[in-house]
């Protein structure tokens, strides 16, 4: 048996859906499913975050997790990281667990390891691909980041043939450009 | 009659209809989730983390274009009912008024941030520090998100954003992190209702990563066919791509509600008539009206106005009987608190007022096209 999405992997994840009262089951290898954000258990596509978190909480007391081996990064970093707490506001994880709500800023960094597998299952991603934020004082290397977040922004309004707000993006880069120590390459 | 004289319309330019489908969108709305950095967040702050942001984005009104000559409103120094007149506007949200269980007021430094000629506002120390919010006629995603994108880039050159290189822009719920993006178009489907299609539309859409709410956002219930569609997802897509998606499934919905249109149209033209009739004989002469029974009514009457049924029936005085008609609206116009029973009968006398001069409809409507035949 091959995997159904990609036609190459072996299956190991088997995911049976309900569809206008079909059945249909989906064989994906273990690839192809982490990118469609199915993992070991049975999560269903929309689940509220309490529910999710209680159940990671349970989980975590009971001291099991080993018959989940697609999690043992995540669960690694969680049993590490569970005593732990943000240095900034000393939220703890379990507090975290809770409330579903994070502390400051700083846990999010505290918390890095925790957060990425929390953010595959919610968003199906753990990487921000929108607008790459230039704080005030910025650094040359987060301006080039910042010209080229524009420069999508540019392409985009091209392609919509919107020129009036091509010309100020145009404008904001050479701005950007002139000011940035290295130029434009 | 309120107390929001430098606003332009009192905050209220969204209700005017003049947007793209405004006859089935009611208003798109944006926000951007945003924190500061060094700062705890929302239900974690200290009563001087709060102040301090409160008075930093003051600050910041000072040189940031688009809030320059804003009004900042700190919540507690407005009356309860003050208070809930903004919710009502959709200004500000149910949790910045603070009633819970627990609490009846807002949290200390709790406010709003009102540009008063662009459609914008700033919530300021909700469950994040900044919500930035765009809210526009009908549907009009894309120059709701210029016009946020713009007011965030200039923010954020003043106030140090919260910002991780993997995360994005840090918010206090993870389902916000990324792009702090909640994009939500408020949409009237009562043709999907009634021919029963609209379970199949909602599962079809929360496949493609949108979810629906009620009239007033997170947790509240879905009164007079109004359905408020969002994006599910926060990180890992830009904001343009997000926005475009909305865009797109929201006019494929939008297509999905005028074949409905004509479905009843065709095969049940004289049942659809006699309840939008029904409905609007109802609203235009009770006296005495619950806030649910007039949703449900306006549904009917909208869907009139929308057919053409109900001659030079306008959707403008529709959507301000939806705002006006709410509780904090009504003791607002009163001067006073009103008792349920009296804000009953004052909601439809509001109702009647506006439909008494609106259209061109008389008691003799229909008597032209009435059935001829008779039982002789």
């Amino acid at each position: 048996m091959v995997c159904d999405n990609c036609g190459a992997g072996d299956p190991v994840i088997h995911l049976t859906q309900i569809v206008d009262n079909e059945m249909r089951t989906l064989h994906l290898c273990e690839r192809c499913a982490a990118e469609k954000g199915v993992e070991g258990t049975a999560v269903p596509e929309n689940f509220p975050l309490a529910d999710f978190l209680a159940q990671m909480s349970s989980q975590s007391e009971e001291g099991s997790g080993s018959q989940n081996p697609g999690h043992s990064e995540s669960e690694r970093a969680r049993r590490s990281a569970d005593s732990d707490s943000c240095p900034y506001c000393q939220l703890t994880l379990k507090e975290f667990r809770k409330s579903g709500r994070m502390g400051c800023p700083e846990c999010w960094s505290a918390f890095e390891g925790h957060m990425r597998g929390l953010l595959r299952r919610i968003h199906g991603s753990q990487q921000h691909v929108g607008k790459v934020y230039l704080s005030p004082d910025p650094s040359t290397s987060e301006m080039k980041r910042r010209v080229s977040a524009l420069r999508r922004k540019l392409q985009r309004a091209v392609e919509l043939e919107d020129f009036e707000r091509a010309a100020e993006l145009r404008d904001q880069i050479q701005e950007l450009e002139v000011a940035s120590p290295g130029g434009r390459p | 009659m309120t107390d929001l004289p430098n606003v332009d319309q009192g905050g209220l330019s969204w209700l005017d209809a003049s947007g793209e489908h405004s006859d089935i969108v009611l208003s798109t709305r944006i926000r951007l989730a945003r924190n500061l950095q060094g700062h705890a967040f929302g239900a974690r702050a200290r009563v001087n983390d709060r102040a301090t942001v409160l008075e930093r984005v003051r600050k910041a009104t000072e040189t940031v274009p688009h809030l320059r000559r804003a009004e900042i409103r700190e919540l507690s120094d407005l009356s309860a009912n003050g208070r809930r007149v903004l919710m009502e506007r959709r200004l500000v949200s149910r949790d910045l008024l603070g009633e819970t269980e627990e609490s009846t007021g807002p949290l200390s430094s709790s406010g709003v941030a009102l540009p008063p000629d662009v459609p914008l506002s700033v919530m300021i120390n909700e469950e994040d520090h900044l919500r930035l919010q765009a809210l526009n006629s009908g549907l009009n995603l894309r120059a709701a998100w210029d016009l946020v994108d713009l007011l965030d880039e200039e923010l954020g050159q003043e106030l140090p954003y919260a910002y991780h290189h993997e995360f994005g822009f840090l918010t206090s719920c993870p389902t916000n992190v990324g792009t702090g993006l909640r994009a939500s178009v408020l949409l009237h489907l009562p043709a999907l209702v009634l021919t029963k299609e609209i379970g199949k539309v909602l599962q079809g859409l929360s496949q493609m990563g949108l979810t629906f709410r009620g009239l007033y956002g997170e947790g509240s219930e879905v009164v007079g066919n109004f359905f408020q569609l969002s994006n599910q997802t926060t990180l890992g897509k830009s904001e343009e791509d997000l926005v475009d998606h909305l865009d797109r499934m929201v006019r494929q919905v939008i297509q999905y509600e005028s074949q409905a249109r004509s479905v009843l149209m065709r095969d049940a033209s004289a049942v659809t008539e006699d309840k939008i009739w029904r409905a609007y004989g109802l609203l235009r002469y009770a006296r005495s009206l619950s806030f649910e029974e007039l949703m449900n009514l306006l549904s009917g009457v909208r869907l009139g106005a929308g057919l053409k049924l109900l001659p030079g029936l306008r959707v403008y005085p529709l959507n301000k009987i939806m705002i006006f008609t709410q509780p904090a609206h009504l003791e607002d116009a009163a001067g006073r608190e009103l008792s349920p029973a009296e804000e009953d009968a004052h909601r439809a006398a509001y109702v009647r007022s506006i439909l008494s001069t609106e259209g061109r409809i008389f008691n003799d409507e229909g008597s032209d096209d009435a059935p001829t035949e008779s039982t002789g």
